[in-house]
């Protein structure tokens, strides 16, 4: 049995977690900052920063409690080396070296987008080749694994994360922060529907580009404004997220069918997104691919993905030192190949 | 007795094992590499240096800001976690009166001043020992203040030559700190400890950071 401590602490979210063998939860905790950035509107990187270091203790205190563990029955501590905010990012660092070196632990860092494709690993058994649509306020991008270990993007973002574009016209709507449930929620109490654009970029490209989009929603409220209208929230709101799942889940079923995939995994924030998820649903049924989801509190962020993709690295041998940085712009790198 | 000792609060690091009153071995350097890749390292090297494994630590101090507030996190963070890991105590201790430690038998006052930007400094006044002041202020107000004491100053920390020209200026009876005093000592901050009080709750430790965040002025003045 292999026992690894993950911590996250990439965004806004303090997090440890305790998983055996990279597939069994034994605890997982999250403290969410979310209260705290409600009134600026959005994530305060110093702010951030503030509370990981008045949580971080207590997190990985709880963590070991829930999971009545003991820091000497664990085999390795694996923390998010990168993507994130760097100030965010490195208090979670500093206090994985520092738990490791007290107990004599190997460190592994590991990628943020990587733990959300391996939160799957915790709920259903992997398969490869595999198709990962990672989608969230940071990231948009389709990624093909062809085995364990090994991360080919094939697609992302060109401008906005889908998760970025939902709050923003969140804002333009007054919804509260984060506005993607907010959205989510009239869209599917709609009757009606704004025709916006859908950006399909060249013919063949699996990139995304969602600040088009924000731009006509905006144009579309200024438009209405002149007219001395009144939007009608639902509307745009279902239109909005039209645009958004139709290129979403259009490109994910031409690159599944491309790759020849036997999986298809959707993960972070936005893959909470219910009109998303049951697009996603309805489309692989008939393309008979089996299809996951995360359930929700593995989908947002947390430090259980960690812990499992950590374990897949450990497993191959990959090992960190105590030098380990921050990276905010780390690029999702194989590790199966060491 | 075996205390470890972490300053990481602006860009020095200085890292000391002190046992029974006896220094073991300190790195101090004044090297612009982040401390979040060097500080852990240093740590580890001195103490496969000094012979010393971690259960072995009794106590860790730490410089507890203000500062660079990346830098007070990291130390704050790499002691806290050391800290509960080890269940040994933890003592902060303001890095401001680290800084003024050469000036502990000075007879007038010792100013120890981090630049704090826009003409703002981190500024700490002591009379011997004794703190007389701790706070984020105006440059011209930490003068304006000194002026009122009318006492000779010990200008402490490598950013005071920063404002060397309005501190000779000024008129005041001025001295500065010598190249190798200017760096905070991870030794004397243990000292220092060694006289205050260990944190009550580790996990509540947080850095001293002596300003709010911009973010939290503009929400305050928007809500006031």
């Amino acid at each position: 049995m292999t026992y690894i401590l993950g911590i996250e602490t990439s965004c806004d979210e303090t997090a440890a977690s305790i998983v055996k063998d990279g597939t069994v939860i034994v605890s997982n905790v999250v403290a969410s900052q979310i209260e705290s950035h409600k009134r600026f509107g959005g994530v305060v990187p110093e702010v951030a920063s503030r509370h990981h270091v008045e949580q971080i203790t207590l997190v990985i205190e709880e963590a070991l409690t829930q999971a009545a563990i003991e820091p000497k029955e664990l085999d390795a501590v694996a923390v998010t080396e990168g993507p994130g905010l760097v100030g965010a990012l490195l208090i979670g660092i500093q206090a994985a070296k520092a738990f490791a070196f007290a107990h004599q632990l190997p460190l592994i860092g590991v990628h943020h987008i990587a733990g959300h494709i391996y939160a799957n690993a915790l709920e259903n058994p992997m398969e490869f080749p595999m198709l990962a649509l990672v989608i969230s306020g940071g990231h948009t991008e389709l990624i093909v694994m062809q085995e364990d270990g090994h991360f080919e993007k094939i697609g992302e973002t060109r401008d906005d994360a889908a998760g970025e574009a939902y709050d923003k016209v969140a804002r333009v709507l007054s919804l509260p922060y984060p506005g993607g449930p907010h959205i989510d929620r009239l869209a599917s109490e709609s009757d009606g529907a704004v025709d916006f654009p859908r950006v399909w970029l060249e013919e063949g490209s699996y990139d995304f580009s969602f600040s088009g989009l924000k731009s006509a929603v905006i144009n579309y409220q200024h438009n209405l404004q002149q007219k001395g209208q009144e939007i009608n929230p639902s509307h745009v709101a279902a239109g909005f997220q039209q645009s958004v799942v139709d290129v979403v889940v259009e490109k994910t079923r031409r690159a599944a069918k491309k790759y020849g995939v036997k999986q298809v995994i959707a993960a972070g924030g936005v893959a909470a997104n219910k009109g998303l998820r049951t697009a996603l649903e309805t489309t692989f049924a008939e393309a008979d691919v089996p299809f996951y989801v995360p359930s929700l509190p593995l989908c947002t962020d947390n430090a259980a993905m960690i812990a499992a993709a950590g374990y897949s690295k450990f497993i191959a041998g990959a090992r960190s030192d105590y030098a380990m940085n921050g990276r905010p712009g780390m690029p999702l790198s194989s590790w199966n190949g060491l | 007795m075996i205390w470890l000792g972490i300053d990481t609060s602006n860009t020095p690091l200085s890292v000391a094992l002190v046992e029974d009153g006896q220094l073991l071995i300190e790195h101090t350097d004044s090297f612009k590499t982040t401390h979040s890749v060097a500080a852990m390292p240093t740590i580890e090297r001195i103490m496969k240096e000094a012979g010393i494994t971690p259960d072995q630590l009794s106590a860790i101090a730490v410089a507890k800001g203000p500062g660079s507030y990346t830098g007070i996190r990291i130390g704050m963070t790499l002691a806290k976690t050391l800290g509960w890991s080890l269940n040994i105590p933890v003592y902060p201790v303001s890095s401001l009166a680290v800084l003024a430690t050469p000036g502990k038998w000075f007879d007038g006052l010792t100013v120890s001043v981090m630049d704090a930007r826009r003409q703002h400094v981190f500024a700490g006044v002591y009379d011997k020992q004794t703190v007389l002041t701790e706070a984020h202020r105006s440059f011209a107000d930490l003068l304006e203040f000194l002026h009122q004491q009318e006492r000779p100053v010990l200008w402490c920390g490598q950013d005071a030559k920063l404002f060397e020209e309005a501190i000779l200026a000024c008129g005041l009876v001025s001295y500065f700190a010598g190249v190798g005093e200017q760096l905070p000592r991870a030794s004397e901050l243990i000292s220092l400890a060694q006289k205050l009080e260990p944190a009550t709750s580790i996990h509540e430790l947080t850095p001293d950071y002596l300003r709010l965040t911009e973010a939290e002025v503009n929400w305050m003045k928007a809500n006031d």
